[in-house]
């Protein structure tokens, strides 16, 4: 007898009045120490990108020669100086509003492709969906880095294009993901009721499937966030992705690579914020996973 | 709504409101790199519903009768073999076609726990059907129809904020109910409506809904595997078996008087609650065979203590034999046990 | 139930309470439920979803989830082959998995989730086999292919090498049954294991459970929502509504003159096997299944009851009264509940 079986005949009807999925699905995210934890420094994160360079008294493009790496915490410069004397801090600020911007938008339009080929794919079965699912496969089976350095070396880099390339290489996981779940809803008895309305192909995706569907799609979203800035700090880092003077975490770690003994400071700052970054959406994922947990909601 | 224009329903309302022609409902699996296989779900199956009436649909699971409720509702494409709605050959009709129509017909669901939308409210749910159909419909308008619909069904106003999962298995099946009616149909498919219930509340909702039959003058197929609710609430019943109707009449004479040997072994088999009433029950052997692989020539034969040599020469024909019972078994000479 | 009785019954429960802890504090599922079963003897459990038949029968196993989470109280001796009682609510785990599949077994309503799916049939009842005698793996597919054979499965051999999902729903029950009766068990609960199956099955394993309780003399638990089955099968029923017995005999009695109105209603719910003039409205016993966290005071059924007296019934739980003839009623006016229903 399977542990389900028990806790199913056992358990209590465990029915909560007058609560929507969404605030019994905030509650249970409530519990998640870890993606609490993941929130409130992504929330912090972005408090500082966007209020810290206007507060700080440096300019992110101000050479100081006389400054040259001043190491943390020097002369007001909290995190010190690169080799032009420019305030680390600030450069981290600004390279933050880079990364977490191209991050998000990245993640913005990868869930949205991804999202359109998965209910696609789901609800039309079939043909179409085989095709669809087997055009992911095939970009999946593309190693992402390659495709993305390919493209960016033969685009003009900015953040738009930067944003549009890894999205380009992001969506998959999105799409497979919605793709599964659009399917195992599909032939549920809510959808034959709408359908035996007479509704549309389109009323059903979007109006009775893709609520469904949120959860999954939340999650993956969050996790793409995470990709995005990791991507983004690949190709900087690689020299094809944000250029000088612009600072984005990638290009100050490529930066950072010739004074890794005599300053390393310049290296340990954009990592830890890509880290500090990345596991926090990390967190926040694993955390919106379990609140947002399909099973709890359907049965 | 221009389909409706082109072609006005010859309207012959005397007529049966449901008539279904030698239907055929196959379900093919594999194909392209798996050997094809063929799952005659439902095979020649010919009968009519009356305006008003109720048929029931009995049968173990595996015959089919699920299948024939959905086809005859046209959710899916069928195989072969027509289904006239109220004079009106919708066999071949596409889903747009379907549309006005479906006002017309409609179905509730056995499991009131996968029939509704656990993303959307109450209200959204019953509303649905009048947003489909109606797409410049009024907010304040849904709102009063749905609002009705939820006190026909006992419960109320108030309850359209609320999600399904507020609600116990009684409650959703009437929700699944209000929606079914919401449009006014005219045939509706009840596909085992209360058999995921609790027995105190079975009894509730099939009174709800021969109230509300009885309010529109709706016609029903009642699909069941509960021979005693079908009793109570059919005027006929047509007995399915491996994806055929094996026979069909009405109630009084099915139960009276069974004439098909695997209609006997069913009611045998229903347990009954007086103790005193232990019977000696026809126990069929085996279970259903795998409609993959039907036995030759009449499908029961398998499992029937009754079966002779003949019986697996051909598929016995759905035969009169008066009064509009109609049966599949070629042999005359039985003394069945009736039902009660 | 004093101490003689556990002289001749394999299950003696006493004062059985279930608790579970939840968010908002204890819920308690089953309250002090008592009960015995002889050897040979079915014990019917009714009630509908919610009642506790199964989680009493879940408790007696000790499968309810471990101590913090749940709150077990009260006595459920259960004498072994050897003559040995025991109290399953308080002997070490170990004892209980060296009772449970051996001397205790259970069925489900749905053995495909009972049963492994990527395993043969055959290994699984050995292993069944294995766990609790001294056997070889030889010795125990033998007695596998025994006990598919006799359970009524033809071609017993070839069946050995099946895998669940090649089986029909009434196929896996037999399975089940062959997997519980490996170790001789002295008790079976049997939980819904025909619900899910058709009449024509279901009668079946009813037969079938029937013959193999005359052959061994087990003693059955029967946990059903069906009174028809109860009828069946059963040589005495408990009926449970909202966590308590409310009422339990022998099974002839409380079928057909029950005392408790929730027993009546739900007998009269029922629909027969008959036909009628038109449509006869079927007699409903009006709301729903209290809620364990919100029990109305008095007695739970007083909301739903014809019979109810204000002032009486809504204030006062009545205890499990003596009736006659060893049936017991759970109802403050069941003698003038009898007057009444005794009157045409």
């Amino acid at each position: 007898m399977s542990s389900a079986t028990v806790a199913a005949a056992v358990l209590p009807n465990r029915r909560l009045a007058g609560t929507s999925p969404r605030s019994r699905a905030w509650g249970r995210f409530k519990r998640h120490r870890l993606a609490m934890f993941g929130s409130g420094v992504i929330l912090v994160l972005v408090f500082a990108v966007i209020f810290g360079p206007m507060i700080l008294p440096f300019d992110p493009l101000h050479i100081d020669l006389r400054h040259r790496f001043a190491p943390p915490p020097g002369n007001g410069h909290l995190f010190g100086t690169d080799q032009l004397g420019r305030d680390l801090l600030v450069r981290l600020l600004m390279a933050g509003r880079i990364s977490l911007t191209i991050g998000f938008m990245a993640m913005v339009v990868s869930t949205l492709i991804g999202t359109s080929v998965g209910v696609t794919a789901g609800y039309y079965g079939g043909l179409v969906g085989t095709v669809l699912m087997r055009i992911v496969d095939a970009v999946l089976c593309f190693p992402s880095v390659f495709l993305l350095l390919a493209l960016a070396a033969f685009i003009k880099p900015s953040i738009l294009t930067i944003t549009l390339i890894i999205a380009a290489t992001g969506w998959m996981e999105v799409a497979r993901v919605v793709q599964a779940q659009i399917k195992a809803l599909r032939h549920r008895d809510f959808i034959l009721a709408a359908e035996m309305l007479g509704a549309s192909g389109r009323y059903v995706m979007t109006r009775e499937l893709l609520p469904n569907a949120a959860g999954p799609i939340i999650v993956a979203a969050t996790l793409t966030v995470a990709r995005a800035i990791l991507a983004e700090a690949y190709v900087s880092f690689l020299g094809y992705g944000i250029q000088a003077p612009t600072a984005s975490w990638g290009n100050m770690l490529n930066n950072a690579q010739q004074y890794l003994n005599s300053a390393p400071w310049l290296a340990i700052f954009p990592g830890l914020m890509i880290t500090l970054a990345v596991t926090s959406f990390n967190f926040i994922g694993d955390g919106l996973r379990d609140a947002l947990d399909a099973r709890m909601d359907l049965t | 709504m221009s389909i409706m224009a082109l072609t006005p329903p010859p309207i012959p309302r005397d007529g049966p409101l449901l008539r279904v022609d030698r239907l055929r409902q196959w379900f093919s699996s594999g194909g392209f790199m798996s050997p094809r296989l063929t799952v005659r779900a439902v095979e020649d199956v010919t009968f009519e519903i009356g305006r008003g009436e109720i048929l029931g649909l009995v049968g173990e699971s595996g015959s089919g009768k699920s299948t024939l409720g959905r086809a005859v509702l046209r959710v899916t494409d069928l195989t072969d073999g027509r289904v006239v709605f109220d004079g009106q050959d919708v066999s071949t009709l596409s889903k747009r076609q379907l549309r006005p129509l479906r006002a017309r017909m409609q179905m509730i669901f056995q499991d009131p726990f996968a029939s509704l939308n656990p993303r959307m409210t109450v209200g959204q749910i019953v509303g649905a059907p009048l947003r489909i159909q109606n797409p410049g419909i009024s907010r304040s308008e849904v709102e009063a129809r749905v609002g009705d619909a939820l006190r026909t069904v006992g419960l109320a106003d108030s309850h359209a904020e609320r999600y399904p999962h507020e609600f116990s298995g009684g409650q959703r099946q009437r929700i699944g109910i209000a929606r079914a009616f919401v449009l006014a149909p005219d045939f509706l498919v009840a596909d085992e409506p209360v058999s995921a219930l609790d027995v105190s509340i079975q009894a509730q909702v099939v009174n709800l809904l021969m109230e509300i039959k009885r309010k529109l003058d709706l016609t029903i197929l009642f699909i069941s595997h509960d021979l005693a609710v079908v009793g109570h609430v059919c005027d006929r019943v047509a007995v399915m078996y491996l994806g055929r109707i094996v026979e069909i009449a009405d109630t009084r004479t099915l139960f009276r008087n069974p004439r098909h040997p695997y209609t006997e072994a069913l009611f045998s088999a229903v347990p009954v609650a007086d103790p005193s009433r232990r019977r000696q029950r026809i126990l069929l052997k085996g279970d259903l065979p795998s409609p993959l692989a039907p036995p030759s020539g009449c499908a029961f034969r398998t499992r029937c203590r009754y079966a002779i040599p003949a019986c697996a020469e051909a598929v016995p024909p759905l035969a009169h034999i008066g009064g509009g019972h109609q049966k599949a078994c070629i042999r005359d000479d039985l003394a069945l046990q009736p039902a009660c | 139930m004093g101490a003689p009785e556990i002289a001749t019954a394999v299950l003696d429960v006493r004062n059985l309470s279930v608790a579970f802890a939840t968010h908002t504090g204890p819920v308690a599922a089953v309250h002090d439920v008592s009960f015995t079963v002889a050897p040979g003897e079915t014990l019917a459990l009714v009630g509908e979803s919610g009642s506790g038949k199964s989680v009493t029968s879940l408790a007696v196993m000790r499968l309810t989830p471990p101590a913090p989470r749940t709150r077990l109280d009260g006595q459920a001796l259960f004498r072994s082959r050897d003559g040995t009682v025991r109290d399953l609510l308080a002997v070490p785990e170990r004892a209980m998995r060296a009772l449970r599949g051996n001397e205790i077994a259970m069925i489900f309503q749905e053995p495909m989730t009972s049963l492994n799916p990527v395993q043969r049939v055959g290994d699984q009842i050995a292993e069944a086999v294995m766990t609790h005698r001294p056997v070889g793996r030889r010795e125990a597919l033998d007695r596998a292919e025994h006990l598919l054979a006799r359970v009524g499965i033809s071609d017993a051999r070839r069946r050995l090498a099946a895998f669940p999902h090649h089986l029909s729903g009434g196929m896996r029950q037999r399975v089940m049954i062959a997997m519980a009766l490996a170790c001789d068990p002295a008790l079976l609960i049997a939980d819904e294991p025909t619900t899910a199956l058709d009449v024509t099955v279901q009668a079946q394993i009813l037969e079938l459970l029937q013959d193999l309780q005359r052959e061994t003399g087990m003693a059955i638990v029967f946990i059903t929502h069906n009174l028809g089955v109860v009828a069946e099968i059963a040589d005495r029923v408990m009926v449970m509504y909202a966590g308590r017995i409310v009422e339990q005999g022998e099974v002839g009695p409380v079928m057909r003159a029950p005392l408790m109105p929730y027993t009546q209603g739900l007998l009269r719910a029922v629909p027969t096997l008959t036909v009628s003039d038109g449509f006869v409205p079927l007699t409903s016993i009006p709301g729903t299944v209290p809620s364990p966290t919100a029990l109305p005071p008095g007695c739970a059924f007083e909301p739903r009851c014809p019979y109810a007296l204000p002032g009486l019934c809504d204030a006062t739980t009545p205890p499990l009264d003596d009736a006659f003839d060893g049936q017991q009623v759970r109802c403050l006016r069941w003698d003038a509940v009898a007057a009444l229903e005794a009157r045409p």
